[in-house]
């Protein structure tokens, strides 16, 4: 590593004009060739906004002024000033996240990346042909020359992504940006991805790499920055700052993980107070308050020791489903899967997308129905009852998703939402929580809510109003079908805190459905590993995770990135 | 043209505009000039003897072909009778055909929507089958071979647009209601432990329904023009009803020496079409603002 | 300015498997147009059998003619009117099968000879007006986005009202301006492309506004996507960004609506015609209605039909070919 920096930042400061704050303000970092600097903040930090002025491609609206800002030495030109056409891809690169859309997705990918050759480069037709197929199989993509003549669509969320890194490195810049290149990407295609980076780091280019996970920072950055509110609250080398945070941001950043964080003891938020996220609370006003304050006396965990129920929660036995599809063979959506879920606990299924976990949401939830095996409810038949036979029993069981906007009629504000969920079930089903307001306020949220639409609240509210709708008709299980996995980590850590809550005060049992294997970690009791419609093992959490036998568990299990402190 | 309100509104809302949608509905200019235009229309066909004093047949032979004036707003046309006042009283004509063929087309196309999303896969089939035979003939092709069956008339010229408009409706229904159907949010009530009747008359029907009256908005406007094309085709209201299709017809032979003849009457149509799909335009665009953000 | 090898390449990237799978969608297809037109003929022929009295007066040429009782009742057996109804239909249907569309009422000639003639001149005035409405719509588009605001909303407006005119009206307009006041072009069409320059004017400005309109949302929409974001950050020009990337997404709602347009300029061409004196279907359509000439009538319909469900097809085929898509949101 040259100690000469390849890109110098000093001061820089982006504002738009109708916010009062900037949206980056004085931001000041350096990055070597042969380095990987991270930038990582929540959501709102300004990241993303930082690296497209780097660019000169800051967002419409955008005043961006800077005291420095050079590139090997040589100034930046100011935005929309012709020199930049050859600075960018030849110089820099950008790698965004979700290729499916940041490739023309009517272009054949090849294309792509055979214009960035065409526009910094002499290279002839030919000569660009043959280098577009090195670029794809440098960053491990299969057969380059079919890949090369498909479009975005067609390709796996992997490989598209690494197409993407070819278009961006393909004319040799010396700095490449990537902007949350790993986001929406298994943990095993993730990992993938992020060995084409580091390689690419160590075989000299510099690299800023932007994201909110710090398990991906900690696995390939050399220096982290940490933004906060459009400013740089803390920098360093990866593993002094990840290893004894400075700043409260970045604590809070690291406390909201949940991988490491025993079952039963809440994620940890602020120091001190309570948290005010736009009103919501984060201790519900059921008694026994969670605990405050940094690892504080863990709570007793409960489930392991707790007594076992007389019948499971939810069980299924033997399930197989199979979907006929037009052009191939049927699919084996699940093959022989039982689980058993004990009352009271919570049983966490984990595995890929693709998997079988959504289908087995399903056929748990009634919505489809198995084509072997049986669903039991509480000891009693479910699976194999009739839509109309069941339906005057759904209160027994409660569903949260993932998209909770989605799942709300967008006509009706919150309250209506509620009454509508109340009304449902049977008069005799035993309620905690019979009226609108007990249901907000035992999901945190303030009584202003009500008269608001769930489009106009934000992600973690709305997925508070979720559970608060689940509630209503007095469920004793609750399906969870990946509920956090489009919330911010703090976000993330605030709701499964609540459900942690509600299951202690209200002794529910939850079937949590998630690929990700820290929260999975955090939350379950048992966890069952599905891969490719069969469960592959099962067992208690911690067993599991200590001592893996199925070598799928195995892999999902070495590939999730850690935070090495 | 109802295909085109189904690209634009194939991200129709699923809810018609509150109190407040309308609120926020005055504030663009153009939305007021459409509804003033709308509002004089509107009078005209009500109350025409409050903007003219004249009457629609007063025929004067020796005052033909005269140019616009102060006396004649619009001219004279080859009888002597007044322009301006023929195009007041057109209103009342073509207003309540445009609506009458709206209304006609809003139903059939309710009927055949529903029934491809309600009424299972038999139902589904059969409608889509009528509404794929009624797109076959677009537009006035539609509307033509059913005045041949039917005879000409203003009877016949309503139902005939009703019936071209109807299948663009139905298409617009039947995606809307499908799209509803298959919304998470409808999942999620059955798992909640609705029945399925509620769902639909609670959840399914009012969201597939909302559209209604902003396609009807739009509606009125393409069916006022349609059914004036009729009228100028000789097709609608019989002579010597002043009618605006018709009027621009028979100006048609005069087009060299009296140009007024066809401009203002296709001036009144043009205007009254646009307000009203301004009027819808804006509609949509605030009833999908309240539910989309 | 899209480089052609591009289009070539499209081509080439659909596998042989996804060729096959096209020519079948493309034989469902017209296999589902066959069976709509027979259902248009079924229901025309029930349609007017409803109402068998004015049938023989429109033979006769008109209601009030007097004819005497025998020669209505050779009028009956010449036309098979006298034979049951399900045996009546057969045979039209039959007959149709074979493209055999009888004899008008009114001009006593052979309907599909003379109907095949009019179809020839409509084709040629709705595609030149297609083209051109296209041409408008994309150079409007492409020339008023990029610009402030203040272009934008003109352009905007125009189309508004473009697409608010009426045929008939516009046509008298550019009779008005073009013929009379400045005498540019005949009134009436000749034969020859001078001819035809204010009748596919007419057709073609009311389409330009509406193609306009979704041109320009799909283009400010493409505009705001990642893809143009890599792209810039390549170091593609402005100039590159625009037609390399955005101008093909613009122009994907345009091809798919271009099917629902042609049949809009079928409709049109019905008052173009009549207004400009021009042969073509529409005109015959009209006079054929206006005297209830039901052979004609019956031919200008199905042939309109198949002509547009042609159309429909070819045009939905090159949607599926340039944007794979389409076909993923069907699958689902």
């Amino acid at each position: 590593m040259t100690d000469s920096p390849i890109l110098t930042v000093r001061g820089l400061s982006v504002h738009f004009d109708r916010t009062a704050e900037p949206a980056v303000d004085n931001v000041s970092f350096e990055v070597r060739p042969g380095e990987c600097l991270a930038i990582v903040g929540e959501s709102g930090s300004g990241k993303s906004v930082t690296a497209r002025s780097l660019l000169g491609l800051a967002p419409a609206g955008a005043h961006v002024s800077f005291d420095e800002l050079s590139l090997a030495g040589e100034t930046l030109p100011a935005p929309g000033s012709r020199r930049w056409r050859k600075i960018r891809g030849a110089s820099m690169g950008l790698v965004l996240q979700d290729a499916l859309v940041s490739l023309d997705p009517l272009r054949p990918v090849g294309r792509e990346i055979d214009d960035v050759l065409r526009l910094h480069t002499t290279l002839s037709r030919p000569e660009r042909h043959d280098r577009v197929l090195e670029l794809l199989d440098a960053v491990g993509v299969p057969d380059p020359a079919l890949r090369a003549r498909q479009r975005s669509g067609e390709l796996s969320g992997g490989l598209r992504q690494r197409a993407l890194i070819a278009a961006g490195i393909a004319a040799g810049p010396s700095l490449i940006i990537a902007d949350e290149p790993t986001t929406a990407l298994d943990v095993t295609v993730q990992a993938r991805v992020l060995d084409v980076l580091s390689s690419l780091r160590d075989s000299g280019t510099a690299m800023i790499l932007i994201t909110h996970d710090l398990a991906v920072v900690s696995r390939i950055a050399d220096r982290v920055a940490v933004m906060s509110r459009g400013r740089i609250v803390e920098a360093g080398e990866t593993r002094r700052v990840l290893g004894a945070p400075a700043t409260v941001p970045t604590q809070q950043l690291l406390a909201s993980i949940p991988v490491d964080v025993p079952r039963g003891v809440p994620l940890d938020l602020r120091s001190g107070e309570h948290t005010v996220e736009n009103g919501s609370r984060d201790a519900s006003v059921l008694p026994e308050l969670a605990a405050r304050g940094p690892r504080s006396a863990p709570l007793e965990p409960t489930a392991k020791t707790a007594p076992p129920a007389p019948a499971p929660a939810l069980e299924l036995v033997a399930v197989s489903r199979r979907y006929p599809t037009r052009h191939s063979a049927a699919i084996q959506a699940l093959d022989n899967v039982s689980l058993t879920l004990t009352a009271g606990t919570t049983l966490g299924l984990v595995g890929q997308s693709g998997s079988g976990k959504t289908t087995i949401a399903r056929i748990a939830l009634g919505l489809e129905t198995a084509e072997s095996g049986d669903v039991w409810l509480d000891g009693e038949p479910w699976g194999s009852l009739s839509a109309r036979e069941r339906q005057p029993l759904r209160h027994r069981l409660g569903a949260i998703y993932q998209d909770a906007l989605s799942s709300f009629d967008p006509r009706l504000s919150v309250e209506r939402i509620l009454v509508d969920a109340l009304s449902a079930g049977t008069a005799d089903a035993h309620r905690p929580l019979t009226t609108t307001d007990e249901l907000l306020d035992a999901v945190g949220l303030p009584r202003a809510v009500k008269n608001r639409r769930p489009l106009h609240l934000s992600g973690g509210q709305r997925q508070r109003v979720a559970i608060a709708r689940a509630l209503a008709p007095g469920p004793r299980t609750i399906l969870c079908d990946e509920p956090v996995s489009s919330l911010d980590v703090s976000t993330q850590a605030r709701v499964l805190n609540l459900l942690d809550e509600l299951q202690r005060h209200l002794g529910l049992s939850y079937l949590f459905i998630s690929h990700d294997l820290g929260v999975i970690r955090h939350m379950s009791d048992t966890v069952a590993v599905i891969n490719d419609g069969r469960i592959v093992e099962t067992g208690l959490t911690d067993e599991i995770f200590a001592a893996p036998r199925d070598p799928y568990t195995l892999s999902l299990i070495a590939a999730l990135p850690r935070v090495r402190g | 043209m109802t295909e085109i309100l189904a690209g634009r509104l194939s991200h129709a809302p699923e809810a018609a505009p509150g109190i407040r949608g309308w609120r926020r509905l005055l504030s663009n200019a153009g939305v007021i000039i459409a509804l003033g235009i709308l509002a004089l229309i509107l009078t005209a066909a009500l109350a025409p003897q409050l903007i003219t004093s004249a009457q629609p047949d007063a025929v004067a032979p020796a005052e033909a072909f005269q140019a616009p004036s102060v006396t004649h707003f619009f001219g004279t046309d080859e009888s002597g009778r007044d322009v301006y006042t023929r195009v007041i009283f057109g209103a009342g004509n073509s207003l309540l055909i445009g609506i009458a063929a709206t209304v006609v087309g809003l139903g059939l196309a309710l009927v055949l929507g529903l029934l491809g999303g309600l009424a299972g896969r038999i139902g589904d089939f059969v409608s889509t089958r009528i509404v794929e035979v009624m797109f076959a003939l677009p537009g006035l092709l539609l509307a033509l071979v059913f005045i041949a069956i039917a005879g000409p008339g203003v009877v016949t010229s309503t139902v005939a647009v009703g019936l071209s408009t109807a299948p663009g409706y139905a298409r617009i229904i039947r995606s809307q209601l499908r799209s509803v159907r298959n919304a998470s949010y409808i999942e999620a009530a059955t798992v909640l432990g609705h029945s399925q009747l509620r769902i639909t008359l609670q959840h399914i029907l009012p969201g597939a329904l909302a559209p209604i009256f902003v396609l009807g908005t739009l509606g009125v406007g393409q069916a006022i023009v349609w059914a004036s094309s009729l009228g100028f085709l000789g097709l609608g209201v019989a002579p010597p009803a002043a009618e605006w299709g018709a009027m621009l017809s028979s100006g048609r032979t005069y087009i060299d020496v009296a140009w007024w003849l066809t401009v203002f009457p296709g001036l009144a149509i043009v205007a009254t079409a646009a307000s009203f799909t301004v009027l819808g335009r804006a509609l949509n665009a605030r009833a999908r603002q309240e539910v989309r953000g | 300015m899209t480089d052609s090898s591009d289009i070539a390449t499209d081509w080439r990237t659909t596998t042989p498997a996804s060729r096959l799978r096209l020519l079948g969608w493309v034989a469902r297809r017209v296999g589902g147009g066959a069976f709509v037109l027979w259902m248009v003929a079924t229901v025309i022929f029930f349609a007017l059998r409803l109402i068998p009295g004015d049938l023989i007066d429109a033979i006769l040429g008109g209601p009030g003619s007097q004819a005497s009782a025998e020669a209505v009742a050779q009028i009956r057996t010449d036309y098979g009117l006298d034979q049951p109804l399900i045996v009546q239909y057969f045979l039209a249907m039959s007959k149709l099968a074979v493209a055999d569309f009888g004899t008008s009422y009114a001009l006593k000639v052979a309907v599909a000879p003379y109907v095949l003639t009019q179809l020839w001149s409509t084709l040629v005035l709705t595609i030149a007006s297609l083209v051109v409405a296209w041409v408008f719509a994309l150079g409007l588009t492409l020339a008023t986005s990029g610009r402030g605001g203040a272009a934008r909303s003109v352009g905007s407006g125009l189309e508004l009202l473009a697409a608010a005119v009426p045929h008939f009206w516009l046509a008298s307009l550019l009779i008005i301006l073009l013929s009379n006041t400045l005498h540019w072009l005949p009134p009436i069409s000749v034969p020859g492309p001078l001819g035809l320059v204010l009748p596919v004017l007419t057709l073609a400005l009311p389409l330009t506004g509406f193609l306009g309109q979704i041109m320009r949302e799909s283009l400010s929409n493409a505009y705001e996507q990642p893809f143009v974001l890599s792209a810039r950050a390549r170091g593609e020009s402005e100039w590159g960004v625009r037609f390399r990337h955005v101008v093909r997404h613009a122009a994907l709602p345009g091809i798919s609506l271009s099917g629902w347009a042609f049949g809009s300029l079928l409709s049109g061409a019905v008052v173009v015609e009549t207004i400009f004196a021009r042969p073509g279907l529409g005109r015959t359509l009209l006079s054929a209605v206006t005297i209830r000439d039901i052979p004609v009538v019956t031919a200008v319909a199905l042939l309109s039909a198949l002509t547009f469900i042609l159309m429909t097809i070819a045009t939905d085929a090159i949607d599926r070919i340039v944007d794979p898509r389409v076909k993923e949101v069907k699958a689902q």
